[in-house]
């Protein structure tokens, strides 16, 4: 092969690297890295006086703050439902197991304003369940219970799908030989079986926190979108872009994607991590 | 091809086997868990889905139809459908050309190329549409330009599109490269040895073995195409009959309180939704493993 002291690529015998690598390349930048590098070149031009100034409105923060508490709750709640889903579906068999199984998929496939206006129905306080709790005083539509539960939603299948194939992995020979050690099921559940799936736990929890801060479709519906109380990050950015406030919504924009990033960057470390200690990953 | 090891799925041990006593828990304890499962995804999914087709039936199924007749809705419909047809096929020829590159060889940097392909998936759509904005809009750094020369792009087809491919970005590439990366390259440098062109390699060799999960990664891309929201809803204008796509159309519908058009509406997408992951189910028991089992998210 041509320049293989110097080439980035290991030999191989196959053709289409250059070809298939350009491309891909290519695409990826016009599409996906020279608009994100437009926004970042943008955030730059607003400078740190800029930032202080749209992250010092009270409404924006108080935005911020209901986006990334609930998208936490929402997360926290989607991660421990995920582990109990994915462990049902993976050890028990059951009657309609592979439909329950197809259907964690759903709201992959919903869209997400369909979602939200389905949401909004349910809850509402003539809704089936709306009307079921209005008695006991508990109004979700158009609160932020409401926005915790459209979050949940959207991050369900992301809980149950990281944890789910990483069970499918354990090896039995360890539950056996802890209960033949002496270990009750409860033990070797507790101190066996779990402690290895919580990194891919953490995953999950990361991936479905990532997908809860930035929601919008759904939330918008089911939130009410009261200034201070229930009104979302991503709300904001769209209002300021209809106020031409380019640079405000640029801000918060950044704030979200950085906080996106510190995300991607701590699933990758949880990764790395989970591979070298537990030689899966 | 391969010598018949690629196929079924390995199915779970029965938990009822000889030794399955001490690795699984108490029927009452799996009975309970059980119920509590279900009964979490019923309330927080199936009740969602049901409660479209419901509302949208509310009204019978005479105004259910009607809701369809409106020129606006078809519109919508109409550009959901033109959107779909050009993101589709665009993310699906860059999802195949980064599985080839990624599967098939090895060089410095993959890695990263990975963690940057999931990159959208971490973006919220929202600012994926500003980012489009900052770019084509009025204000933005070609946008001036563009309108010079008679391109609009934001509040036009083209930006719905680009917003479109940004959000459904990773799904072919994500279903394909584990998948391509399972099978290794036996199969293909064979090909080549015998004397198979590149070209004919693929299409000989690869595309038969990864056809179910291209498939799935397909629809999966076509159904978040369709029903995008956030990003859309940012780059469109909302010019009724002109840039609006069907999920936007639900939510003017459902803002004027013509909730039976708004769930009609919806239905279709959640019929498209349904369909999706009947077919997905379908592949995974028919063809079990050629379906990347990696989480598609």
């Amino acid at each position: 092969m041509r320049a293989a002291g110097l080439s980035l690529k290991e030999p191989s015998a196959l053709p289409g690297f250059g070809l298939s690598l350009g491309y891909a390349l290519a695409y990826l930048s016009a599409i996906v890295l020279i608009p994100l590098a437009a926004l970042i070149y943008r955030a730059a031009g607003i400078g740190l006086a800029g930032f202080a100034d749209v992250l010092g409105d009270p409404r924006v923060l108080a935005a911020l703050r209901t986006s990334f508490g609930i998208a936490f709750a929402a997360a926290v709640v989607a991660s421990l439902f995920g582990l109990l889903v994915a462990w049902v579906l993976t050890r028990y068999r059951f009657p309609a197991r592979r439909i329950v199984d197809a259907a964690v998929d759903l709201p992959f496939a919903l869209p997400t304003a369909v979602a939200g206006i389905a949401l909004a129905a349910l809850y509402a306080p003539n809704g089936w369940i709306g009307s079921l709790l209005a008695p006991l005083g508990l109004r979700v539509a158009f609160t932020p219970l409401g926005i915790f539960v459209a979050l949940v939603f959207v991050a369900l299948p992301f809980a149950v799908r990281t944890v789910q194939p990483v069970i499918g992995e354990i090896d039995r020979e360890l539950e056996e030989a802890a209960a033949t050690l002496g270990a009750t099921r409860a033990e070797s559940v507790f101190k066996v079986v779990l402690p290895p799936l919580v990194p891919a736990v953490l995953t999950g929890f990361v991936l479905a926190f990532a997908r809860s801060v930035g929601e919008y479709g759904s939330v918008i519906f089911v939130a009410g979108n009261l200034p201070f109380v229930s009104e979302i990050a991503p709300l904001l950015v769209v209002i300021k872009l209809e106020e031409y406030d380019y640079a405000g919504a640029t801000a918060i924009a950044t704030v979200m994607l950085g906080i996106s990033f510190v995300g991607l960057f701590l699933i990758n470390l949880l990764e790395a991590y989970a591979r070298r200690r537990l030689g899966h990953g | 091809m391969p010598g018949g090891d690629s196929g079924m799925a390995e199915r779970a041990p029965d938990p009822a086997g000889p030794i399955g006593s001490v690795t699984t828990e108490p029927l009452w304890v799996r009975r309970i868990l059980i119920a509590i499962a279900i009964a979490f995804l019923g309330l927080f999914l199936l009740m969602p889905l049901v409660a479209v087709f419901f509302e949208a039936l509310r009204g019978g199924w005479a105004a259910y139809r009607a809701s369809f007749d409106d020129p606006d809705a078809r519109a919508a419909i109409a550009l959901t459908l033109t959107v779909a047809s050009i993101a589709v096929p665009m993310n699906l020829v860059f999802g195949v050309a980064a599985a080839w590159a990624i599967a098939k060889f090895e060089f410095r940097g993959k890695s990263l190329l990975v963690t940057l392909i999931d990159l959208p998936f971490s973006v919220s759509p929202v600012v994926a549409g500003l980012v489009f904005v900052l770019l084509f809009g009025a204000q933005g750094l070609v946008g001036p330009w563009l309108r010079e020369h008679g391109v609009q792009v934001i509040f036009a087809l083209p930006g719905i599109v680009l917003a479109t491919v940004f959000v459904t970005f990773p799904f072919i590439a994500r279903e394909l490269i584990p998948l391509m990366q399972d099978q290794g390259r036996a199969d293909e440098e064979a090909a080549t040895t015998l004397g198979a062109s590149g070209w004919r390699t693929f299409w000989s060799v690869t595309l038969p073995n990864v056809k179910w999960a291209l498939l799935y990664g397909v629809l999966l891309c076509n159904a978040r195409a369709m029903g995008e929201f956030g990003a859309v809803a940012v780059v469109s204008g909302h010019i009724r009959g002109q840039t609006n796509t069907m999920p936007l159309h639900v939510e003017i519908l459902y803002n004027e309180y013509n909730l039976v058009g708004a769930f009609a509406m919806a239905s279709l997408l959640a019929g498209l939704a349904l369909v999706t992951l009947a077919i997905k189910s379908f592949l995974e028991w028919r063809f079990g493993g050629s379906i990347a089992s990696a989480p598609a998210h």
